[in-house]
């Protein structure tokens, strides 16, 4: 159902909207030294009680009760599972979410990262009120798109106005090469 | 390529256009839950953001929400112009898309085809 782990990072991330989060960081790590692809996304959305927490985790609990989160979570919970690594909800009522799931690089069955650029720009420029940082890291790179920092240099201008979108379509092309 | 060669952009942009995206004038609201990303979504929204900055349009703005409730109409998209009627398209591509921007947004005509609510 989800073609590539940018499919699952996005759905993640739509939860966290939905939570109301202001703050969203997503952190990716690929390390061919260590066989490991893990990913962290944390946000300050409003958080859910352990119960919740439990509930979504579990694929089974039933859509037709007002379930409000997608199977995003279930999702991703398997393909870490399947890829021989493994999955943590933490998530506090009031304070936020936290999701961290890893992967082994070399699984027959990880999906394709996909495409990291689009992820990050649909993210950041379909959000304008939301702050985003991507922490990308290989072993030797790092790259990091902190948008609270963008809109300092922006100064007022909107992060989705067409000459911005444009820039960071370059800008993450050039600096994204090594991925 | 740096984040400062954004200064550039900051300092060219005129104040007129920082008002007019502020009031957008259209805004697009993508389904981007996960069967809206199963169906391809994220395609959908990336279209309508390149057809913003090829055209220009600075008072059109793409934001995003959770599930819609219709998987079996995913993607939808809302289309949100003010004082105007709510259009909720369905099973958009990126061509359904590129043609939404061409008719609906820019000439103003809504497409009929896509339409699967008015609200």
């Amino acid at each position: 159902m989800m073609d590539d782990i940018c499919a699952h990072i996005t759905d993640i991330v739509a939860n966290s909207i939905s939570a109301g989060a202001k703050k969203i960081s997503v952190s990716i790590e690929m390390s061919k030294s260590r066989n490991i692809l893990s990913l962290k996304i944390t946000d300050n959305g409003k958080g859910m009680d352990k119960e919740t927490a439990a509930k979504v985790i579990d694929p089974f609990y039933s859509t037709k009760t007002g379930r409000k989160v997608g199977l995003g979570i279930p999702l991703l919970k398997g393909t870490a599972e399947t890829c021989g690594g493994g999955f943590a909800l933490n998530s506090n009522e009031g304070t936020g979410t936290e999701i961290e799931a890893f992967f082994l690089l070399d699984h027959p069955d990880l999906p394709p990262l996909g495409k990291l650029k689009d992820t990050i720009l649909i993210s950041s420029v379909s959000n304008p009120e939301v702050n985003f940082s991507f922490d990308i890291k290989t072993d030797d790179r790092n790259f990091l798109f902190d948008t609270e920092e963008i809109n300092k240099i922006l100064d007022g201008l909107p992060i989705n106005d067409p000459e911005v979108m444009k820039f960071f379509t370059k800008y993450l092309d050039e600096n994204l090469e090594f991925i | 390529m740096k984040l400062e060669d954004l200064k550039k952009i900051r300092e060219n942009a005129s104040r007129e256009i920082e008002l007019r995206q502020k009031q957008a004038r259209i805004k697009i609201v993508v389904g981007m839950g996960t069967s809206g990303i199963a169906a391809g979504a994220r395609e959908v929204l990336k279209t309508f953001l390149d057809e913003i900055a090829t055209h220009n349009l600075t008072d059109v703005m793409v934001t995003q929400t959770g599930e819609k409730g219709l998987a079996s109409h995913e993607p939808m998209i809302e289309v949100h112009e003010e004082g105007k009627e709510v259009v909720v398209y369905g099973n958009i591509d990126p061509a359904k898309a590129k043609r939404i921007i061409a008719e609906h947004i820019i000439n103003h005509n809504p497409v009929s085809e896509y339409m699967i609510e008015v609200k």
